[in-house]
């Protein structure tokens, strides 16, 4: 098994949300993330595949705008909460107790996800199903550890929202 | 008990993340044991946090993923993939493998930049510090710090030789606090680079330097230029030209300190 393909696959495939996509996406980083190893070993290989997967991923983005556009930023929506209160709780406006209990709905947990912008769906997939640190995400998605912070607690804010407005 | 409701707030996310220190995460231990309102937002944001853990879906890599990739590979000895012919192979320095390094080294910056370029149209100076601090995150990632690593600069100079058309200047400034680590090789502004590293305490410093072509001098006018100072990422840069030298300074150092060593060099080099 080639090292990390599997983590490698997981973020294209939550950035592109598409399938065929992040298998070429995926095939293209290796390539150029063997160019520079002799192999792939190691846990500080695994962010520099997944920050050359990133950046062939917005790269593609970038040549297939309908995909970029699948996702327009709402800006009002977002706007709303860009200084945003520091609470979790605070971003909906009905009983947050409800809200939380839809994302142990597997399907509305992930089409909220996939919903999601994609700066602050790739700091939660890194996070939370790859588990990694803060330190390496910052690596990853070149942003300072204090906007890894904020983006995770606006990315999960925003995903309660989501989840709010979803039935 | 110092830790008041916004600040514990505002850590609270990381300190589920166990991204803290101890001494913060007792703080917040503390405020929340008599605080109902951040306990209520504590177990909130944990319960999302849990179902996204167990609910988001983990896309596994199909299982012909791998051999696909696998056959893509350039062989051992054989001819090497061209799918992505490095242009500039026709250059002065064309025969020299450390060229194909850093000619790849280039793809890899020139795809982190449209990264960049996706949101913002930088000038090129700030391309230029991007691709520095790429070059320098990257140079303590893939323990690929040093090609000839020696505190003699009589070690270190002469082993450029050859391998660069310019001879860096290299001094070992242990004396000041900033013992040299070694060299290397690097590729920056589309051309091999000298890039010398030094040590400050704990830190580490990248020092590049490189002759600027025509265009480059014409545009600084003339042979020198003040320092520049740049923060990115968490890192402080600091450049200048003199001597029809480009100079780039990089460290997570504090600024002052890395003011210091800019100072010491500049001296140096006069």
């Amino acid at each position: 098994m080639l090292p990390h393909l599997n983590a490698a696959y997981n973020l294209a495939r939550w950035l592109t949300r598409n399938d065929q996509d992040a298998q070429d996406i995926v095939q293209e980083a290796c390539l150029r993330a063997f160019k520079f190893f002799d192999g792939l070993r190691g846990e500080e290989t695994r962010a520099w595949l997944l920050a050359i997967v990133r950046n062939t991923t917005y790269t593609w983005m970038r040549q297939n705008r309908e995909h970029a556009q699948n996702s327009p930023i709402d800006e009002e929506f977002h706007d709303h909460h860009e200084e945003g209160s520091a609470t979790l709780l605070d971003q909906v406006d009905s009983n947050p107790e409800a809200i939380l209990a839809r994302a142990d709905d597997k399907r509305l947990l992930n089409q909220a996800l996939e919903q999601l912008p994609v700066e602050f769906r790739e700091v939660l997939v890194l996070r939370e199903l790859e588990d990694l640190s803060y330190k390496e995400i910052s690596i990853i998605a070149s942003i300072p550890i204090g906007t890894v912070m904020s983006r995770l607690a606006r990315g999960r804010g925003l995903l309660l929202k989501y989840l709010e407005r979803m039935n | 008990m110092t830790m008041d409701c916004k600040k514990t707030l505002e850590l609270l996310p990381a300190h589920l993340d166990r991204e803290l220190g101890l001494p913060e995460s007792l703080e917040i231990e503390q405020h929340l044991q008599g605080c109902t309102a951040c306990q209520k937002e504590l177990a909130g944001q944990n319960m999302l946090r849990v179902a996204i853990k167990k609910n988001a879906v983990c896309f596994d890599a199909p299982s012909h993923l791998e051999s696909r990739i696998r056959s893509a590979l350039p062989s051992g000895n054989g001819k090497v993939n061209q799918r992505r012919p490095a242009k500039a192979s026709s250059g002065p320095f064309g025969t020299w493998n450390w060229l194909n390094a850093g000619l790849t080294f280039a793809t890899v910056a020139a795809i982190t930049f449209s990264a960049s370029l996706y949101l913002t149209s930088p000038t090129s100076s700030e391309l230029l510090a991007e691709e520095v601090i790429a070059s320098h995150v990257r140079s303590m990632m893939a323990s690929h710090l040093a090609d000839v690593a020696s505190s003699d600069r009589h070690t270190v100079k002469p082993w450029f030789n050859g391998k660069l058309d310019f001879s860096p200047t290299v001094n070992d400034l242990t004396v000041q606090g900033f013992p040299l680590v070694g060299g290397r090789l690097d590729y920056l502004d589309r051309r091999p680079v000298a890039a010398l590293v030094y040590r400050h305490r704990q830190h580490l410093i990248n020092v590049y330097m490189w002759p600027m072509g025509s265009a480059g001098a014409t545009t600084a006018g003339g042979r020198q230029t003040a320092v520049k100072t740049l923060s990115s990422q968490g890192y402080h840069l600091m450049n200048w030209t003199e001597g029809g030298m480009a100079y780039w300074v990089i460290s997570d150092l504090e600024p002052r300190e890395l003011m210091a060593l800019t100072d010491i060099l500049r001296t140096q080099v006069r």
